[in-house]
């Protein structure tokens, strides 16, 4: 069992950051509509609170390391341009996808859109995690306030899960690969 | 009976929180006008070339960072003690960041 260098990159940035990310989002959701609700129970502890101004900033570290390893570790890979010659465009992925009329589609709307709306996602979530830290249970008195922090919440969601969406995709028909071999383990042939 | 007389009472202004809504939707909306002037505009495109493996993508989110920080501090030194009009607020901010959505989504982004 082994894995190329620029593939476990690409696993640390869509599995590692941007997946748990994602799966972060619906909890995040869910507390923040529980949490500040206008009828909420007042009987929240400074501990529950604490935890979720904690979880809210990891979430946006989780953001920005999702974005930050995308654009400056994987795309420079995934943009390379090949030499003139050079045939087997595998280490190539944007020219790969570009290659073949039933995949440029992956690159011109999927990548285009997916390098920039992922962008929206520690934007949106690090300005929700500030305002939960300032306001924190008081939210629930600032009606306003609130809807906006849900709805920038809800839209860090939506933009990640189209960046998520996409990058899967993308890498299934023209993965990220190359660079050095790691060898995990050995298996027994059969 | 657990209630806080004071529960309902906000004791907080509202205006660091409309601050950072506010500036939230305007560094959005200028990643997305950004990436289309890079697109559009050859030269733009140069100048926002930071980075150059990344290419313009690094100039287009650097500055789009810069503007929405910038802004953010900003509104939060003018806002800091105030109670401000969030049902505007929120409207702006809101609508920044949908445009911001559909102006990347590159066909519609390819209309310009």
């Amino acid at each position: 069992m082994e894995i190329t260098a620029r593939g476990l990159w690409t696993l640390i940035h869509g599995m590692g950051f941007g997946a748990l990310y994602l799966l972060a989002c619906s909890g995040a959701l869910m507390e923040l509509f529980r949490i500040t609700a206008p009828s909420a129970p007042s009987n929240l502890t400074r501990g529950q609170e604490q935890f979720l101004k904690g979880y809210l900033v990891a979430m946006a570290v989780l953001a920005w390391s999702a974005v930050l390893t995308g654009a400056y570790v994987i795309y420079p890979w995934y943009r390379a341009i090949p030499r003139a010659g050079v045939t087997d465009l595998s280490g190539f992925p944007q020219r790969l996808l570009l290659a073949n009329s039933g995949t440029a589609g992956w690159h011109s709307i999927g990548m285009e859109w997916k390098e920039h709306i992922a962008w929206f996602a520690p934007i949106s979530i690090t300005m929700v995690a500030y305002v939960f830290i300032r306001y924190g249970r008081e939210l629930s008195n600032h009606k306003r306030l609130r809807t906006a922090v849900l709805s920038f919440a809800a839209s860090s969601f939506l933009a990640a899960g189209v960046a998520g969406f996409f990058g899967a995709m993308i890498n299934k028909y023209a993965p990220v690969q190359g660079g050095g071999t790691i060898h995990l383990s050995a298996g027994a042939e059969k | 009976m657990s209630g806080d007389p004071s529960a309902k009472t906000p004791s907080l202004t509202n205006g660091p929180g409309a601050a950072a809504i506010l500036a939230a939707g305007i560094g959005s909306l200028t990643l997305a006008v950004l990436a289309i002037a890079a697109d559009r505009f050859p030269a733009v495109k140069s100048m926002l070339v930071f980075y150059k493996p990344t290419g313009a993508l690094s100039g287009v989110t650097t500055v789009a960072i810069v503007i929405w920080l910038a802004a953010w501090g900003g509104l939060e030194i003018r806002w800091r003690n105030r109670t401000v009009a969030l049902g505007l607020v929120n409207w702006l901010a809101l609508g920044m960041l949908v445009l911001s959505i559909l102006l990347t989504f590159p066909p519609i982004a390819d209309l310009f």
